[in-house]
């Protein structure tokens, strides 16, 4: 936008306000917000801290809360990749000097951890704050986020093992952030004015040129990539997931019926996909959590299985089948747990 | 006798010692049956009750079925519509692996079985961060603060009380054709392209509720949209796009209300923009003077560059295309003819123009657009192809307003290496082979 224009707008503009309001035009919609409602809603902070909680909490502290509310996904040391990717690791000291993680220059790590790559640590907290612990964000006061925050920060070695993190000192972590300087915004897939404008892209422009050339654009084909043999079934039977008429069809890659079946349906295999079981579990293959096989045949001829498998849901287990622990499934209702339960304890039919 | 043509509706004629000597002891033993399916195909053999002399033509004619035959069903017998029976193959899928946790997964559209550039309802891909809820629309609310005159609240019956305006955008995310930045990944167009749908969206432009609350357009140059549910999603929007009239606060989705999976009661539509822009379960929209840097413009939907930076608010989804029919996983089912068909979208605006190569990119031929061609949404092109039998790699190369053409694999991985995740555009290639079977290859 040109300058020019831009006065021409600004004019236009305040024209308007002294015209109507918008608010003229549609008496008896919507009403002003209170100061306790915005309150209530507005939790974003931002990059430069605007909309922090006053509040602090120690490494010692978050610890407590970690182990309690986060480890369960995300590992004792955050450092799991079980279920989602590793919060910690990657990162040196001189990452910490120098603003740039060189593990994402050379390729040295496996992963792109979370502290890798966030460069402000605002983003943090702000999500910490509004979405964790998984299954029920917002229940976190801000002292307890200030303190799991402080504990992150002290695994990845950004401030000290007595460290209180607090609403002031936060300033000076930034400063520390380990991918401060790792964020670009000159390109053009920011769709608002460019950085010359006042916005932060380069105005649209793209970084690839191609050409509609029609004939004989190239020698041959060189194909360098193509599913190897052993993936060909990893997606179900293709032969099911296309249309029985048409000028095509599916190609058979595996048994009718086969994995990768469609979400929904009846009964507690279904219920066991929409409540999110079978993310963790198969009936019969381990995933991160041991197969219904295999835990119907553990809890076999035992009279108190059911109860104890629906307390376990209900709370969470940690330690019986290996490091990962399941966390409390506190987003299903107690009698689809009961389902649940009896239909794994059964051996998890299909029907 | 494995070989014989399927097809309902073809009839073929025996050839010559197509029987063997183990068949006719079989026939001679007074298996009529195994004649019949020989001749006919199993499963029309299967429906047929009586020896019917073969060649005398299709069963699915000769034999009147029970829907000529009988009293079908009465009207509302299934009061909210479901599709045929016969395609239940065509749904949301997920891609096993793909992620560990239901509700922060993805479920593909099946782009290989649709038709036209509106994706019906119950197939828009679903992209989830804390699950979905269906959330009730009497409790739930939008509020309007930051840099207003009047922070705001409005209920649905508020919003739905202002003039409303229907638009039809495509809506893809920003990882789309992710898993293939580096090499091919995944059998079919589902799981490669299917994070993309397009739909008739109603509702309110944001700019008018904006308008409504005195929004400081000077210094407020950034929204924040934010969601309902537990990821309370949000991101930062350029209130340039805002000012456009283009971003919506919309309810309606394809004549129906939005679907829980997509929004429901209330989403943002920020056309052109990635998906996980257009916040679903929209509970609230803060005017700010700066980008927020959420969670999910700073650890995820950045774009990794070989140097090792991070591109931030990549957002804009560029030019692309992509075969559906026939495309990964599919068989022709002969030789002959064949309508190549698939489709094209830019995030900046109009396509121009579609081409198709049959050769992997030697040779290309413009391909027809079909109507409507809209800005920020899917275009459909159509293309004649006779195949000969031999082998053949298909691709399509689209072409937007500004100018921008499609870039190949070679092209985009120049600029931005092979460790990105997001905004991978380049163009799809599948080949043929003589069997008929196609598959997803990469081509340079």
């Amino acid at each position: 936008m040109s300058r020019c224009f831009e006065a021409a707008l600004a004019v236009l503009l305040s024209l308007g306000a002294c015209i109507a309001t918008a608010a003229d035009l549609y008496p008896g919609v919507g009403r002003p917000a209170t100061p306790a409602e915005v309150r209530a809603w507005d939790i974003d902070v931002r990059p430069d801290f605007t909309g922090l909680p006053k509040g602090a909490g120690t490494v010692e502290r978050g610890l407590v809360l970690w182990e309690a509310q986060c480890a369960s996904c995300h590992g004792v040391f955050g450092e799991s990749n079980e279920v989602f990717t590793p919060i910690v690791g990657g990162t040196t000291a001189d990452d910490i000097a120098s603003g740039r993680v060189h593990a994402l220059v050379s390729g040295a790590s496996p992963q792109r951890t979370t502290m890798m790559k966030v460069a402000t640590v605002s983003t943090l907290f702000d999500y910490i704050q509004r979405a964790m612990p998984w299954t029920s964000p917002k229940s976190l006061s801000p002292d307890d986020v200030y303190a799991v925050l402080a504990y992150l920060l002290n695994l990845a070695e950004i401030v000290p093992a007595d460290f209180e993190l607090n609403e002031r000192n936060i300033r000076e972590v930034q400063a520390r952030m380990p991918n401060r300087n790792g964020m670009r915004t000159d390109h053009g897939m920011w769709p608002g004015a460019a950085a010359a404008h006042g916005g932060m892209g380069n105005g649209g422009k793209s970084d690839t040129k191609n050409t509609a050339c029609m004939t004989n654009c190239k020698p041959a084909p060189q194909v360098v990539s193509m599913l190897p043999d052993y993936a060909q079934d990893a997606h179900g039977n293709i032969a099911e997931q296309n249309r029985n008429i048409g000028q095509t069809r599916g190609k058979q890659t595996a048994v009718a019926g086969g994995a990768a079946h469609a979400a929904g349906g009846e009964g507690p295999l279904a219920l066991a996909q929409a409540r999110g079981c079978m993310a963790c579990h198969g009936v019969a293959s381990k995933i991160v959590g041991p197969a219904y096989d295999e835990i119907a045949a553990k809890y076999r001829a035992q009279a108190d299985a059911e109860a104890r498998l629906l307390s376990k849901l209900k709370t969470g287990g940690q330690g019986v089948w290996g490091a990962v622990a399941m966390p409390p499934q506190a987003h299903v209702q107690d009698d689809e747990l009961r389902q649940l339960v009896r239909w794994i304890l059964a051996g998890a039919q299909a029907r | 006798m494995a070989n014989q043509d399927a097809r309902p509706g073809r009839l073929r004629l025996a050839p010559e010692n197509f029987l063997s000597d183990a068949d006719i002891r079989l026939v001679q033993q007074g298996r009529r049956d195994f004649l019949r399916k020989a001749l006919l195909g199993a499963s029309a053999a299967m429906a047929l009750p009586a020896a019917r002399a073969a060649g005398e033509g299709d069963p699915a004619i000769l034999e009147l079925p029970p829907w000529s035959t009988s009293l079908g069903q009465p009207v509302a017998a299934m009061p909210y519509g479901m599709p045929s029976r016969f395609e239940r193959n065509l749904v949301r899928r997920e891609s096993p692996g793909l992620t560990r946790v239901g509700a922060s997964s993805v479920a593909f559209t099946p782009l290989q079985g649709l038709f036209g550039i509106l994706t019906p309802s119950g197939l828009h891909f679903e992209r989830h961060h804390q699950g979905w809820h269906d959330v009730d629309p009497a409790r739930h609310r939008l509020m309007i603060n930051g840099l207003v005159k009047t922070a705001s609240v409005f209920t649905m019956d508020d919003l739905m009380r202002l003039p409303p305006v229907s638009r039809i955008h495509f809506i893809e995310c920003g990882a789309n054709t992710g898993m293939e930045w580096g090499n091919v990944a995944v059998p079919t167009v589902q799981y490669s392209h299917g994070m993309l749908s397009c739909s008739e969206y109603t509702g309110v432009p944001l700019r008018t509720l904006l308008d409504f609350c005195g929004a400081d357009y000077r210094k407020g140059r950034y929204v924040l949209a934010e969601g309902a549910d537990g990821s309370s999603m949000t991101r930062t929007i350029p209130m340039e796009l805002v000012e456009s009239g283009e971003v919506l606060v919309a309810y309606g989705m394809n004549g129906e209300m939005l679907r829980p999976e997509n929004g429901y009661p209330l989403r943002l539509v920020v056309p052109g923009v990635q998906g996980v822009s257009w916040v679903k379960w929209l509970r609230r929209i803060e005017v700010g003077d700066a980008p927020w840097a959420t969670k999910d413009e700073s650890v995820h939907y950045i774009d990794m560059m070989p140097d090792g930076t991070h591109r931030q608010y990549t957002s804009v989804q560029e030019c692309k295309s992509v075969i559906t029919t026939p495309s990964g996983g599919q068989m022709l089912l002969d030789r002959g003819y064949y309508n190549i068909s698939g489709l094209a979208w830019s995030g900046r605006g109009r396509i121009r123009r579609v081409d198709v190569s049959t050769d992997g990119g030697i040779n290309w031929r413009e391909a027809r657009l079909e109507t409507p061609v809209l800005s920020k949404a899917l275009t459909r092109f159509n293309i004649d192809w006779v195949w000969d039998g031999k082998p053949a790699i298909l691709q399509s190369r689209a072409s937007d307003e500004t100018g921008y053409v499609q870039p190949g694999y070679g092209q985009l991985r120049a600029a931005r290496g092979t460790r990105s995740i997001y905004h991978n555009n380049a163009i799809q290639s599948w080949k043929v082979i003589e069997s008929g079977e196609v598959s997803n290859v990469q081509v340079l």
